[in-house]
């Protein structure tokens, strides 16, 4: 047989062409390349799932569930997650039009995001932030507009800053606390002055409060729940984090019905429906799950009043990260960009962090630690951090 | 019991001793708190000990064989099970006792190097004490999961990617 090498150029869509690879990336492949290497990178969970969640997946697939579910999701799903919003962050949602189970928050951004944005519309991205919302927003063809948050300010976006970058173009704004990367966290005062900004200017809130449970000194406070944010928010959430679900691939949106359905126009056709295995998962993390989240949470919060101080007496300044499982402590004192710092510290050290820049506006000059690690793993990678900060000082 | 003496017991009882400045910084006391909280515990019996949660199977040559035993005695006036389950409790080779409900009183957890010795420890010493009516002796043949620590092999390897947003 032979194949006639037909003629062909690569056409591939400019939008997509625009999007720069994320930097996440380089440091994957260089800390892959590498053996003994303690890794402080990862952006997910050290725990597996609990296992009644795992065993009610196996039970479901036993029982033959295992065609499509609704466009929207399991209807008993979709109630758990309406009575747990109502319950954990005083915001109601209806089940029937107002929430969507999604192929993660992942999927929920996305459709969020298109649902609302136009070729020309800018979204307001509070930054340091998770890698996707940007180049999400360029998808549509919107223009993604950084807003950048520092330490001074423990990176909580200021009304200032926002408004500075307010132009009659602006249609929403994506916000995201407790924060990937930084750990931050916006208590209620703090967001009521950003809820009056968006409220004076008409904007959408996009808000990923998929790390909701995981806030050690305040109870975390929903956008959505504030006055007079509920008509405009989208908010994006999913069981990766808290219940310790990353691949299996289940998340939600929850939105008033106008904003659910256009979401749901484009999930249904996108998506069909997220996998049928991981919504019953899902249920029974939302309906026996509680227990163990919790214990999940205390050891998190004790890690990380571990980590953070050992840091600071490791000659790092870091500022008190009040959620998620992320320190992102300065690196200025070594005089070394964010990318050198990790490259370096890698290379002699074998630890594995990501350099601050990859995130955005306002992380140059720190670096992400993830603290989802065994203590005896953040024992030795603290020790070893202290060891190179020293020696560059020197 | 303070929120913080309940966070600390649930650490230990978990992480076993661990030195006082790694439990400083994680519960968010000063060291030398820790250090009175600690000794406190110990003074009043909460915290009775620390100890290693050890497979033996794999420690070649040091195996120990365990049995349980279901006990019914007889009470005795004014004290009980309490004087009898003394008085098997005492035993070195009794590593457990408990006052159970239901169709047995006492369960006894007997740990010997042979099954014989166990043996000769019930007929001998057990069921000779005057208020045993019976004893029903179960051996144990293999430990998948003891104080919550699963024993069968488990696949603990970290399938996480190393670097991931
Ligand atoms: C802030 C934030 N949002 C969304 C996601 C994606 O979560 P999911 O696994 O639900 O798609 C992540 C994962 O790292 C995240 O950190």
């Amino acid at each position: 047989m032979t194949h006639v090498k037909a003629e062909h150029n690569v056409k591939l869509s400019q939008n997509v062409e625009g999007i720069a690879p994320s930097g996440i990336r380089r440091f994957f492949d260089l800390a892959s390349s590498m053996d003994n290497i303690i890794s402080l990178g990862v952006g997910e969970p050290d725990y597996t799932t609990p296992w009644n969640v795992r065993e009610a997946s196996i039970h479901s697939l036993e029982r033959g569930l295992t065609s499509y579910t609704a466009n929207a999701g399991l209807m008993e799903l979709r109630e758990e997650i309406s009575r747990y919003m109502e319950e954990r962050f005083q915001t109601k949602y209806d089940p029937a039009d107002e929430i969507i189970v999604t192929v993660g928050a992942s999927e929920g951004l996305d459709i969020a995001l298109r649902a609302v944005v136009d070729p020309g519309d800018e979204v307001l991205v509070v930054e340091p932030c998770f890698v996707s919302y940007a180049p999400l927003v360029s998808l549509t063809g919107g223009i993604p507009v950084p807003v950048p948050t520092s330490m001074e300010d423990n990176f909580q976006v200021s009304v200032e800053a926002i408004r500075e970058r307010l132009t009659p173009d602006t249609k929403a704004i994506m916000l995201s606390f407790p924060n990937n990367p930084t750990g931050a966290v916006m208590g209620k005062a703090e967001l009521e002055e950003i809820a009056a900004l968006v409220q004076e200017h008409d904007l959408v809130v996009f808000s990923d409060e998929i790390y909701a449970e995981l806030s050690y000194d305040e109870e975390h406070v929903s956008t959505a729940a504030l006055e007079g944010m509920w008509d405009r928010t989208i908010l994006i959430s999913g069981f990766s984090k808290s219940f310790a679900m990353t691949g299996w691939r289940v998340g939600y949106v929850c939105a008033p019905a106008p904003y659910a359905k256009a979401m749901l126009k484009i999930h249904q056709y996108a998506m069909m429906c997220a996998s049928t295995m991981a919504q019953y998962a899902a249920l029974e993390a939302m309906k026996n799950g509680r227990q163990e989240m919790e214990e999940m949470i205390v050891s998190y919060r004790q890690r990380r009043n571990y980590f953070v101080e050992s840091l600071r007496e490791a000659g790092l300044e870091c500022h008190s990260p009040g959620g998620a499982f992320y320190a992102f402590p300065s690196i200025r004192a070594t005089g070394m960009t964010s990318e050198e710092f990790a490259e370096k510290l890698l290379i002699e050290q074998r630890v594995a962090v990501v350099p601050g820049h990859v995130f955005g506006a306002g992380g140059e000059g720190h670096v992400r630690c993830s603290y989802a690690a065994s203590m005896s793993q953040l024992e030795e990678a603290v020790d070893r951090i202290a060891a190179f900060v020293k020696n560059v000082r020197k | 019991m303070t929120d913080k003496e309940r966070e600390l017991l649930l650490l230990i009882e978990k992480e076993g001793r661990m030195a006082s400045d790694k439990l400083a910084k994680m519960l968010e006391l000063p060291i030398n708190e820790v250090r009175d909280m600690l000794a406190d515990l110990e003074e009043r019996k909460v915290i009775l000990g620390y100890s290693a949660i050890i497979d033996w199977t794999k420690a070649v040559g040091t195996e120990m064989v365990t049995a349980m035993i279901d006990v019914k005695v007889t009470p005795q006036r004014g004290r009980g099970f309490d004087e009898v389950a003394e008085r098997i409790y005492r035993f070195k080779e009794v590593k457990a006792c408990y006052l159970m409900s239901g169709t047995y009183d006492l369960s006894v957890m007997i740990e010997g190097r042979t099954m014989s010795e166990i043996a000769n420890f019930v007929s001998e010493k057990l069921s000779t004490l005057e208020s045993v009516i019976s004893t029903t002796t179960h051996f144990r043949l293999k430990q998948y999961k003891h104080d919550g620590i699963i024993f069968v092999d488990d696949d603990e390897d970290d399938h996480r990617m190393v670097v991931s947003p």
